[in-house]
């Protein structure tokens, strides 16, 4: 961490005065007690205060900023509703963050076409209340749904606890319409399920706010389920749990979610939400079916043969919607229950394949010894997606850094076992340094044209995500063998 | 292997030098497909072989050369599939070119298209370095996702080395059911209407008045979907599929250039005065008819008007471009990227546009 820049006064009047020629007077906020509450996102542990901050109204109002800015080459941060948790929407002491928060109207949901348009401040779990009449719903579903905002979603290509089965964000959307740097609106994708040419929809899903500025987005319905029933199973260790997920895969199911959790997270959240978990379990792994009444009863069955078969020590089935949903609540409260135990806590997000499973807990449970702090894991078990919550207390000398090192640390070993850094969290500012333990120079140059075909002024979310190669060389002095970091004096930002 | 990816690391460096084009082919099925053909051939065919498959991660792994027969009948022996459905349009058929064709089967409006199951890939570039991106793992968020950006982008970026692509399990049950006397228009509408129900479906087929529904996935939402939706059980369905997906149809045959409509699911019957089969839910709709200019203006400009694009799938002289153009911004960044993976222009030229 470095401290906050500070902001040119200068250069703030005359940006904002630029800014204000072409905006109502409400779309700009310079002085710093207005522009406060946007200095971090969810990585609230970087602050930087913005030098403007915009609320444009409509694509006509965003067109006027990207006008601005290029003409006064001043960079831009986007931000939705900053619940992000890498530093995507930090902002920049000479950036201007354009907020989608006012472009937050449902355009149109088309029940027979099973699309909405939506703009981008649109919160996710909005788009499926407003689908829910026609027995619809938007499938991804981030733990932050609430109050994430579609725009964040496609910036992040978030997925959910739901996307083994449904898909993550690229699976969902099929168009977004974008300003570009230079001026020019584009549509990407299309109504139809293709578009010509190269797939730049694709790339542009999960481009953390670098290549454009999206003002309006399709996404697809489904149809919700009409039923659905999870499976709670215990196990006395955590290879055996890792097993059975393989085995339920096996059988050909797959599950509409997957999730385990270690016994440190089942203790951490069990007084919490009372979810009725069994503490002494080593893993409990929750494993739902969803469809017609049916479906499910034959999908539970299979799957309880399967677990039973592979060693689960304790089996039990949601009786009811209420009993389901408190099973489920334990694991969606992770978060804010390690919030509860620890001052502090820092979560990754790294990928694994799932065999490495074991292997990787035993050696987190190793960094803990090595950092001196405690780690909880919980884990979309599906995709190999690891959540460790490292717990700390910032307010201690050095735990801080020491959290971000075995962060790192664990990073690197995720991508030692062919497994990347980030799932689904992005990698902002948090760890774009972990980026050069992932890619060589090579691919870093190829991000960079990427960015440079869409961004040629290099002036949207400039210095995230992609590390430059002369930060990974710095970065590379100071590594020590086996890919882990050594503790991060240097500033990281 | 790795002297064969040293020969074509030699072969793209010596290009790049010369400034001569490579094109590359896997097994030529696909040749017929796209704008044109230009440059030496850049063989795949002899850099195969399946690198990793695990059956419990739902990735496989193989180098671009693997025939994409050996992938199925792999993926088959442990009851998973290429969920895409991938045409092959020929015995020769690779997994590389089946990525790099972007093309997708009977299954692509509900298990989703190429670009949705490709996980990463090893790129050789157009400087003759080969490059990593994404990986074997199905959430994966570092860096720009250039991987998906190989789906369909018909080797003009670079030569696809290696991919890995996310697998499924096949379902456990599987009917058709097949409707006759259905009019284009009603055929349309039940299928957008039943795709809002949460039914097993898995492929549609609509021509000349006949409607095949295909039904995926466990037993019982199978057999409830064939009593709620009526129709006929189709006896050997497997086979229709397939002859569909390989564009053995009827409908297929004969010398009249093929149009390919991609449009919303959700249009009417688009009169352009020709038979057309329809496929994906509505969302694909095959047409013969002549790959003349001014035939190919009238078939672009009704179809963009219904918010979709059309290709000239497979024959006529293609003076008329064989893919709706793009608007110029978009254009303009195809040209950045092609410059920026590519900065010689030797990877299949003018194959795309």
């Amino acid at each position: 961490m470095i401290p906050a820049i500070p902001v040119d006064p200068e250069r703030r009047r005359a940006v904002a005065a630029a800014l204000r020629a072409v905006l109502p007077a409400r779309a700009v906020l310079a002085d710093p007690e207005d522009t406060r509450p946007y200095e971090c996102d969810g990585l609230a542990a970087y602050r930087q205060l913005p030098m403007v901050v915009t609320l444009p109204d409509d694509e006509a109002q965003v067109l006027a900023i990207l006008k601005v800015c290029r003409e006064l080459d001043v960079p831009i941060v986007p931000r939705g509703a900053g619940t992000g948790l890498s530093g995507g929407a930090q902002p920049l002491a000479d950036g201007v963050v354009i907020s989608t928060a006012r472009l937050n109207r449902i355009v149109r949901v088309e029940p027979y076409a099973r699309t909405a348009v939506v703009q981008p401040g649109v919160r996710n779990l909005a788009i499926s209340d407003a689908a829910a009449p026609f027995n619809l719903y938007y499938a991804p579903d981030p733990s932050s749904q609430i109050a994430c905002t579609i725009g964040g979603n496609v910036a992040e290509n978030s997925g959910g606890v739901h996307c083994l089965k449904y898909g993550l964000t690229v699976h969902n959307v099929l168009r977004v319409r974008v300003c570009t740097i230079e001026g020019d609106v584009i549509e990407l994708g299309g109504d139809a399920l293709d578009a010509p040419g190269l797939d730049l929809l694709a790339v542009f899903i999960g481009s953390e706010g670098m290549l454009g500025i999206v003002t309006e987005v399709t996404v697809k319905l489904v149809p919700k389920p009409a039923q659905a029933q999870v499976i709670m199973a215990s196990f006395d260790d955590v290879a055996t749990g890792g097993n059975a997920v393989a085995s339920v895969i096996a059988a050909g199911i797959i599950p509409a979610g997957l999730e385990m959790m270690d016994r440190t997270s089942s203790r951490m959240v069990e007084p919490f939400v009372k979810a009725g978990y069994d503490l002494d379990a080593a893993a409990i792994l929750l494993c739902e079916a969803d469809g017609t009444a049916l479906e499910v009863a034959e999908e539970i069955a299979r799957m309880t043969e399967v677990l039973r078969e592979a060693g689960a020590s304790a089996i039990t089935v949601s009786q009811s919607e209420a009993e389901r949903l408190r099973f489920w609540s334990g694991r969606k409260n992770a978060f804010p229950a390690a919030g509860r135990i620890s001052p502090d806590y820092y979560c990754m997000d790294g990928t694994i394949p799932r065999k490495q499973l074991a292997h990787v807990l035993a050696r987190i449970e190793e960094m803990e010894t090595t950092f001196g702090l405690r780690c909880a894991n919980v884990f979309h078990a599906g995709d190999g997606n690891m959540h460790p919550l490292i717990l700390f207390d910032a307010n201690q000398p050095g735990e801080l850094e020491r959290a971000e090192a075995f962060g790192a640390a664990i990073l690197a070993l995720c991508v030692e076992v062919g497994g990347t850094i980030t799932g689904e969290h992005g990698v902002g500012v948090e760890k774009i340094d972990s980026m050069c333990v992932q890619f060589r120079a090579q691919e870093l140059d190829a991000f960079f044209a990427v960015k440079r075909a869409f961004d040629p002024r290099m002036l949207l979310n400039p210095n995230k995500a992609i590390p430059t190669l002369n930060r990974c060389a710095e970065l590379g002095s100071m590594r020590v063998s086996g890919g882990v970091l050594p503790f991060a004096h240097l500033p990281r930002f | 292997m790795q002297n064969i990816v040293e020969h074509f690391q030699e072969c793209v460096r010596a290009a790049a030098r010369d400034q001569r084009p490579l094109r590359v082919r896997g097994g030529g099925t696909k040749d017929w497909y796209g704008q044109r053909l230009e440059g030496d051939i850049l063989a795949t065919r002899d850099y195969a072989g399946i690198v990793d498959y695990e059956p419990t991660e739902l990735v496989i792994t193989a180098r671009c050369g693997t025939p994409l027969a050996e992938v199925e009948t792999a993926l088959a022996e442990r009851g998973q599939m290429l969920a895409f459905e991938p045409p092959h349009f020929g015995a020769g058929a690779t997994i590389g070119g089946a990525i790099a064709s972007g093309l997708s089967g009977p299954r692509r409006a509900n298990s989703g298209a190429v670009r949705d199951f490709v996980l990463g890939c090893k790129l050789l570039d157009g400087k003759g370095d080969v490059l990593t991106f994404g990986g074997q793992v199905m959430k994966n968020v570092a860096g720009y996702d250039v991987s998906r950006l190989q789906a369909g982008a018909l080797g003009t970026l670079g030569l696809l080395l290696e991919v890995s692509v996310k697998v499924l399990p096949r379902a456990p049950c599987e009917a058709t059911l097949v409707f006759e006397g259905v009019a284009e228009v009603d055929a349309i509408r039940r299928l957008n209407e039943w795709a809002g129900q949460p039914l097993p479906m898995s492929a549609s087929c609509w021509h000349d008045g006949v409607l095949a529904l295909r039904l995926s996935g466990a037993n019982a939402a199978v057999d409830a979907a064939i009593r709620a939706l009526g129709g006929d059980v189709m006896p050997d369905c497997a086979r229709f599929w397939e002859r569909l997906r390989e564009q053995q149809h009827a409908f297929f045959a004969g010398d009249m250039p093929l149009w390919r409509l991609s449009v919303p699911s959700t249009v009417g019957a688009i009169v352009l005065g020709s038979a057309q089969l329809i496929e994906w839910g509505g969302a694909q709709r095959w047409l013969r008819a002549p790959g003349d200019a001014q035939t190919a203006e009238r078939i672009r400009a009704t179809v963009r008007a219904c918010g979709g694009h059309a290709t000239l799938f497979r024959g006529g002289d293609k003076s008329a471009g064989v893919f709706q153009p793009l608007a110029r911004p978009v254009a303009a960044i195809h040209e950045r990227l092609k410059a920026g993976f590519d900065p010689a222009g030797i990877f299949n030229p003018g194959r795309m546009y």
